[in-house]
């Protein structure tokens, strides 16, 4: 689902952020990505996205090689993808149920279907009362479930996460974390970065490390995906 | 591969999706483009002060130029009505004698281009200035009659036109014993060629006002994509095509260029009601069927349709100029 063929980014500065990284995540596989700040996360998780082109080398996702893909055709392949963001990226001009729509909204849904599958999403995260409120009204740990809503609302082959427990406390993480290995199990594939190394270990899932743009380890136990056969 | 295989079924599931959302594409579209339009509308209509100010700066702008193409329009009107009234004024020369007169009288009166001639004689002519000038004293003080012998040419409909006139003045000009002749036209081609530059003065203007409504709504556009910017990345980030993110600014744009266009029209209606009495009065103190004409239905059609581009125009070059550099990759952080 997302291949990563001798991946090289490098920016303008001299600054190498990725060396030719190699890795192969699979249909409803769960893994982690993980590294120092600066060890090239975001930059790996933005080549996905194509927010960012890699300097050399090939990023190919759900079968679509990006780097040959013209620019009006970038937002066609995001809504194959889910992104949850450490600082949840929500609208507070709009209600929660607003702003999980918005994914199928920017697709052209008809309302009604909308309506049917915002509150499907909502369910999954476990806030469908609260669809009416603004996400000011909510804790912590419910507004990162409303981003997780959004990025699953479209019910996207791929999701992505940055640092999605980065503000919560242990109890709220592993929830979090249970809802992404949910997704996983019905062939999604997920890639989270994070450096809670504690939860990492307790997940005990495969595991991609990079350190100073290099990837160090890409192993770890495979469990669960629907992957291969 | 396995992996290749759930590609495959990815990429089906993706056409099938596409499929569904083709159902009925059209009815579909214009509903989006409805709800779309009515949250802009929205939008507009929750900052009344803020729009309400931009359709009157906007309505201004419109409505200077427009108004004066009218009036000037309106003068034009004029002077095609007064050339049909158009008199050729001959003077003889002095001491040309009224058998002489008389004779010549004949003599212009045979061109094909005259419809009639009126020869006043010098006699004649002295007692109505002495009658109408008021300056009788002054005109006995003189020893001899100061006037010569007259002839009124009244042209033909056919060559009462500028230049039809101007060949006639020529031909009289050309005869024997005619001291001079005069065209009442004058001040109306005057006024004619003043006209002439007011009106390209007006579209000059014209042209700059427009430049600057684009600029205007190109601004007031550009404050309204800084304010919704985390909406316009979030939509980037879920999959919005630039169509997508820009539309809603479009059609903000469209809306207050129709706010102003009502608003010129209104501007124009107002000021030329109130000016139409006072216009009416002088144009009767001249003998003059001068009326303003306002721009009519058509006109102001026009002018709306006109405004509603502009605003679409000033919005589009605001759009394009900062929705670029909205760029999603800022929000992933570091």
């Amino acid at each position: 689902m997302i291949e990563f063929r001798q991946v090289t980014k490098r920016y303008d500065s001299d600054h190498t952020a990725l060396r030719q990284v190699n890795f192969h995540l699979n249909r409803g596989e769960l893994a982690f990505l993980t590294g120092h700040s600066g060890a090239g996360k975001s930059t790996l998780l933005k080549l996905i996205m194509v927010m960012e082109r890699p300097t050399a080398g090939e990023v190919v996702v759900g079968g679509q090689r990006l780097n040959s893909l013209p620019r009006r055709q970038i937002p066609y392949i995001r809504r194959h993808i889910g992104v949850v963001f450490q600082n949840h990226q929500l609208l507070f001009d709009r209600t929660v149920f607003d702003n999980v729509a918005m994914p199928l909204e920017v697709m052209g849904v008809s309302p009604t279907d909308i309506g049917r599958r915002v509150r499907a999403a909502l369910d999954k995260v476990g806030l469908l009362k609260k669809e009416k409120m603004n996400p000011m009204q909510l804790s912590g740990g419910e507004q990162q479930r409303v981003g997780i809503a959004r990025a699953v609302v479209n019910k996207p082959p791929v999701l992505l996460a940055d640092e999605p427990t980065g503000n919560l406390d242990p109890e709220l993480s592993a929830d979090i974390m249970h809802l992404f290995t949910q997704f996983s199990q019905v062939g999604v594939t997920v890639l989270i970065a994070s450096h809670d190394i504690a939860l990492i270990n307790s997940m005990d899932r495969r595991r991609l490390t990079l350190e100073q743009g290099e990837l160090v380890t890409s192993s770890g136990v495979v469990h669960g995906g629907v992957s291969g056969h | 591969m396995a992996t290749d295989k759930h590609q495959k079924q990815e990429s089906q599931r993706g056409a099938k999706q596409g499929q569904s959302r083709a159902a009925s594409p059209v009815r579909h579209y214009l509903d989006y483009q409805r709800r779309v339009a009515k949250d802009a509308a929205r939008r507009l209509w929750q900052a009344p002060i803020a729009t309400s100010m931009t359709w009157a700066v906007m309505g201004i702008a419109l409505a200077l130029p427009v108004a004066l193409l009218l009036l000037l329009g309106s003068l034009q009107g004029v002077s095609s009505g007064w050339e049909s009234s158009a008199r050729i004024t001959a003077y003889l020369v002095m001491d040309v004698p009224v058998a002489k007169a008389n004779e010549l009288a004949g003599e212009v009166e045979g061109d094909g281009r005259v419809m009639s001639v009126e020869l006043v004689e010098r006699d004649q002519a002295l007692a109505e200035f002495r009658d109408s000038s008021g300056m009788k004293d002054v005109l006995d003080f003189l020893e001899g009659n100061p006037l010569p012998h007259t002839l009124l040419i009244t042209p033909e409909e056919s060559a009462r036109t500028a230049q039809g006139v101007q060949s006639l003045v020529t031909f009289v000009e050309g005869m024997d014993d005619i001291e001079r002749v005069q065209v009442d036209l004058g001040w109306l081609q005057r006024l004619n060629a003043m006209t002439d530059i007011l009106t390209r003065a007006a579209w000059a203007l014209a042209v700059l006002l427009a430049a600057a409504v684009v600029l205007v709504i190109g601004n007031t556009v550009r404050l309204a994509i800084e304010n919704r910017r985390d909406e316009i990345l979030v939509a980037k980030l879920v999959g919005g095509t630039d169509a997508f993110v820009r539309r809603p600014f479009l059609y903000t744009g469209a809306w207050f260029g129709l706010g102003g266009g009502v608003v010129a029209w209104l501007l124009i209606q107002v000021s030329f009601w109130w000016l139409s009495g006072p216009i009416e009065r002088l144009a009767g103190l001249y003998n003059s069927e001068f009326a303003l004409n306002g721009p009519g239905l058509e006109g102001a059609l026009a002018l709306i349709v006109i405004a509603v581009l502009l605003g679409w125009l000033g919005a589009w070059v605001a759009v394009k100029r900062h929705m670029d550099d909205i760029d999603p990759g800022d929000i992933a952080g570091g």
